[in-house]
């Protein structure tokens, strides 16, 4: 059984319909990417999954639907969702967002931080920063920290690389992959940048106007000439 | 704050200097200290109230204007403990826990269905019908003739170089402070109130770590109930304020002012105002013959007044960048 | 006014209504009328704070203020320099919209929740400094007018109410009227096209404050008597609680609004169904109620019966309270 299997989802943002019959797995500890352009309806398949928009069908995580969960519930079932825009507690700083990251935990997080503290050591010497006067960059590696103190079983993660550069982009895709091999964390990738998104998910669904047009391995979709044309931009 | 550079000292420079004044009006002044310290026993019962009220429009962006009315319904539930025999401070913190139940209730019932489909002007509304609703069920329960509510502590005098402080102005002082600091703590070292502060600032990210937003607010309306029960308590324990279904009108007025004095926002600015208000008012109602009580009210909106035409968004409030 | 596509049922519907209010006392007790009275005297007020709120986006909770100016204005001449009730409503007028533009000058460095409180704090300080020029204004014993028939004071009280009706209809479909809603909707929007914002807004303070004036005026004719406590704050929080039950920035919704705020508590009292002590409670949780099922107010409600089915069905101009701070 897939960790995360989606069947017929539509969703929709007051009268416009974002998504048709969206249909996607992921399996336990896969690393999944949805490409496609704006407006495709990639970030809505993430809200989808996480209850933070109005949809029906069939969304199971783990065999348990979620279809009626709100955002609240999705992440007490091991779903963290990092936004588009990081979703940082700018106000707060860089510990009370990683505590806040642990809110669904029971009992002590000593070992959690000491974890995230070893992929991102550089938080211990900012932990009373205010987390909005931390860069882009930063605050994206904050907002994984930030999940990872959930020890999720999945993880959203919403156009990671928006408005970072190159190098920092690298950065944070080696996190991501490192994550995923250490922990076993299964991650759902949405991305605009679909060559990096190739090179660190095993599979790919491509969106068009709100449904899936094609979906495939990494490998399949960067063979094929047409498909990365038309769907991918290169 | 997006201040030009140097301005950053005007507010806590100005603050230093009025502390200043008064220590030194209070050396040279019997009269000048005592009223300074029932302007702070005053101002003591306003932070609390205009704590209860920041606490409220932190959260969602509502002003709450039943909260003064609520501070009136629990100090008449004091009384009615007292009443019926239990000792002052028994009741006291009896009603302190009615009044967060009560107060998270009031949220849960009449404030979350409309927040649910309506907009922050409809929310202010309904606290308004909250208030008539409340003043109207005080009448109801225990009728409008003033009630006499007994003092915690018998009326004793300090007595200190000559100056005299009365035991109840320095209680209030002492235990209005204390709660607003109690209420700091909890915010700041415990979970449920950095969850608290979490679903306040960001709402939209806060569910996404699994906080339930919507009963953070009914804490907060709960615990913004209980502040108003010490205001009340502390209001109707002063022998000049008589225990009546309007008790809590003009404390409320003077909260707002410092509430907005202080930014809206910073319940630390809110107590600092309301802290001044309380002063200045009454070394004004002392010592400036032409300020008549009736002028009371008056020149507290000219003090929030002024302040806000030189910082529009108060003393200790951030200027917002609006998006377009 | 909403109705604006359908062009004939909107006059039509109106005159319907003038007619039904102009026929009304015919089958009412002097008692009665005077009630009727107070609901056009709300109608008035109701409309003037629509225009500031409603229309320009800027809240006020201190019309009771103005209202408080241009009753006393008319008791003030009327009983100390005897000029006629009527002539003294235009004076009311002029005094109301400077008031109005005084206040609305400073208003403009405030927004939204700020410019609530100060407003909120200048309909309380007013009926406190009325109290305390006792020479003035009559103190706390307040000013004794001449009285009128319950049919006169019905009149004037709808008379005036459907002057203030038309003439604000008409400047609403205007220029100034586009250019108010443009202020509400966004103020930088609104600057960018033209709209000198100063001027705009500050306007809008002073013919709102004059309209609410001259509700006063009337009100103060009403009661044949003026003292601070009339114009409390419990008059401030009706007018708006007046204007969001019927519905903001509809001119329909004022009419439901004033009936709302008057003849609600009335009706609850004289019905003997409850004790009267409970007729607040009630009514306070009524507005609650509607406030939960009719966030928009009553004329959104009509609105979108009206038009069933149709894509303007789903609400709206009322974006209020949420323009920056």
């Amino acid at each position: 059984m897939p960790l995360l299997a989606l069947r017929d989802v539509d969703a929709r943002y007051g009268q416009v319909q974002a998504l048709r019959g969206v249909t996607l797995t992921v399996e336990e500890g896969e690393i999944v990417a949805i490409l496609g352009a704006n407006g495709a309806g990639k970030t809505t398949t993430l809200r989808a999954v996480s209850g933070t928009v109005r949809r029906s069908g069939t969304i199971e995580l783990d065999g348990r639907s979620l279809a009626r969960s709100g955002p609240e519930r999705a992440a007490r079932l091991g779903v963290a969702h990092v936004p588009e825009g990081r979703g940082t507690f700018s106000e707060l700083t860089v510990w009370e967002n990683l505590r806040l990251g642990a809110h669904t935990r029971r009992g002590a997080l000593k070992d959690d931080f000491r974890r995230v503290l070893g992929y991102f050591p550089w938080l211990e010497a900012r932990r009373a920063q205010q987390a909005g006067t931390l860069s882009g960059g930063e605050q994206q590696m904050l907002a994984l920290a930030r999940a990872l103190m959930q020890r999720p079983r999945l993880l959203l993660l919403d156009e990671p690389s928006l408005g970072l550069a190159p190098l920092v982009v690298a950065e944070i895709f080696r996190i991501v992959r490192e994550l995923n091999e250490r922990e076993g964390t299964a991650v759902l990738l949405v991305e605009q940048n679909a060559r990096t998104s190739l090179a660190t998910a095993a599979r790919a669904y491509v969106l068009e106007v709100g449904a899936v047009a094609y979906h495939g391995t990494s490998d399949e979709l960067g063979e094929r000439d047409a498909i990365r044309r038309s769907y991918l931009g290169y | 704050m997006a201040l030009r550079p140097g301005t950053a000292w005007i507010v806590p420079g100005l603050l230093l200097a009025g502390c200043a004044a008064l220590v030194i009006g209070s050396l040279q002044s019997s009269l000048f200290a005592q009223q300074t310290i029932s302007g702070l026993a005053n101002g003591g019962i306003y932070a609390s109230l205009a704590v209860a009220l920041v606490l409220i429009y932190r959260a969602t962006e509502v002003i709450n204007f039943a909260q003064g009315a609520i501070a009136t319904f629990t100090t008449y539930v004091a009384w009615q403990l007292i009443d019926w025999g239990l000792g002052y401070w028994p009741a006291f913190a009896l009603t302190l826990a009615i009044a967060f139940a009560g107060g998270f209730a009031i949220e849960l019932v009449a404030i979350r269905p409309v927040e649910r489909r309506g907009h922050q002007l409809s929310v202010v509304i309904a606290s308004i019908g909250l208030l008539i609703l409340i003043e109207g069920a005080i009448g109801y329960i225990w009728g409008s003739e003033i009630k006499f509510m007994p003092a915690p502590f018998p009326a004793h005098v300090y007595r200190v170089g000559g100056v005299a402080f009365s035991r109840q102005d320095l209680a209030t002082i002492a235990i209005s402070i204390a709660s607003v600091v109690l209420l700091w703590l909890l915010f700041q070292f415990t979970k449920v109130g950095l969850a608290m502060r979490a679903a306040a600032v960001r709402p939209e990210a806060a569910r996404l770590v699994g906080i339930r937003v919507s009963w953070m607010l009914s804490l907060g309306w709960g615990l913004a109930a209980m502040l108003g029960a010490v205001a009340g308590m502390m209001a109707a324990a002063s022998p000049t304020t008589l225990l009546q279904p309007s008790m809590m009108d003009g404390v409320l007025i003077y909260a707002f002012a410092a509430a907005v004095l202080g930014g809206l926002e910073s319940a630390a600015g809110a107590v600092v105002g309301a802290l001044a208000i309380g002063v200045t008012l009454n070394l004004l109602g002392s010592y400036v013959s032409w300020v008549t009580p009736q002028l009371l009210l008056p020149a507290a909106f000219v003090l929030m007044l002024v302040v806000l035409l030189v910082k529009p968004s108060g003393l200790f409030g951030r200027t917002r960048v609006r998006k377009v | 006014m909403r109705l604006r596509r359908s062009s004939l049922a909107g006059p039509a519907v109106a005159v319907a209504a003038a007619v039904a209010i102009g026929v009304l006392p015919h089958w009412l007790s002097n008692y009665h009328r005077s009630t009727g009275a107070d609901v056009g005297v709300f109608f008035t007020a109701i409309l003037a704070l629509n225009i500031v709120t409603g229309y320009t986006g800027q809240i006020s909770i201190g019309h009771g203020a103005f209202m408080a100016v241009g009753g006393y204005t008319t008791a003030i001449l009327t009983h100390d320099h005897g000029w006629s009730d009527l002539a003294t409503l235009p004076a009311a007028a002029l005094v109301g919209f400077a008031a109005g533009v005084v206040v609305g000058l400073p208003a403009l460095r405030f927004r939204g929740v700020y410019l609530a409180l100060t407003t909120f704090a200048v309909a309380l300080a007013v009926p406190q400094i009325a109290k305390n020029y006792p020479g003035f204004t009559g103190g706390t014993e307040g000013l004794a007018l001449p009285t009128h028939s319950g049919l006169w004071l019905y009149r004037t009280a709808w008379v005036v109410a459907g002057i203030v009706f038309v003439a604000a209809w008409l400047l609403l479909r205007g220029r100034t009227g586009r250019a108010f809603r443009a202020v509400r909707d966004s103020e930088v929007a609104a600057a960018s096209s033209g709209v000198s914002l100063p001027v705009y807004k500050t306007v809008a303070f002073g013919i709102s404050a004059g309209v609410a004036a001259v509700a006063g005026s009337v009100y103060v004719l009403v009661n044949n008597f003026v003292n601070p406590d009339v114009f409390g704050l419990q008059l401030s929080l009706y007018v708006l609680i007046g204007a969001v039950v019927g519905g903001l920035g509809s001119l329909w919704g004022v009419l439901v609004g004033a009936a709302f705020v008057q003849l609600l508590p009335l009706g609850l009292t004289s019905s003997s169904l409850t004790s009267s002590q409970l007729v607040p409670v009630i009514f306070g949780a009524v507005v609650i109620a509607v406030m939960a099922l009719l966030p928009l107010g009553a004329a959104n409600l009509l609105h979108a019966v009206l038009h069933f089915g149709s894509r303007s069905a789903q609400s709206a101009d009322v974006p209020l309270g949420t323009e920056g701070r």
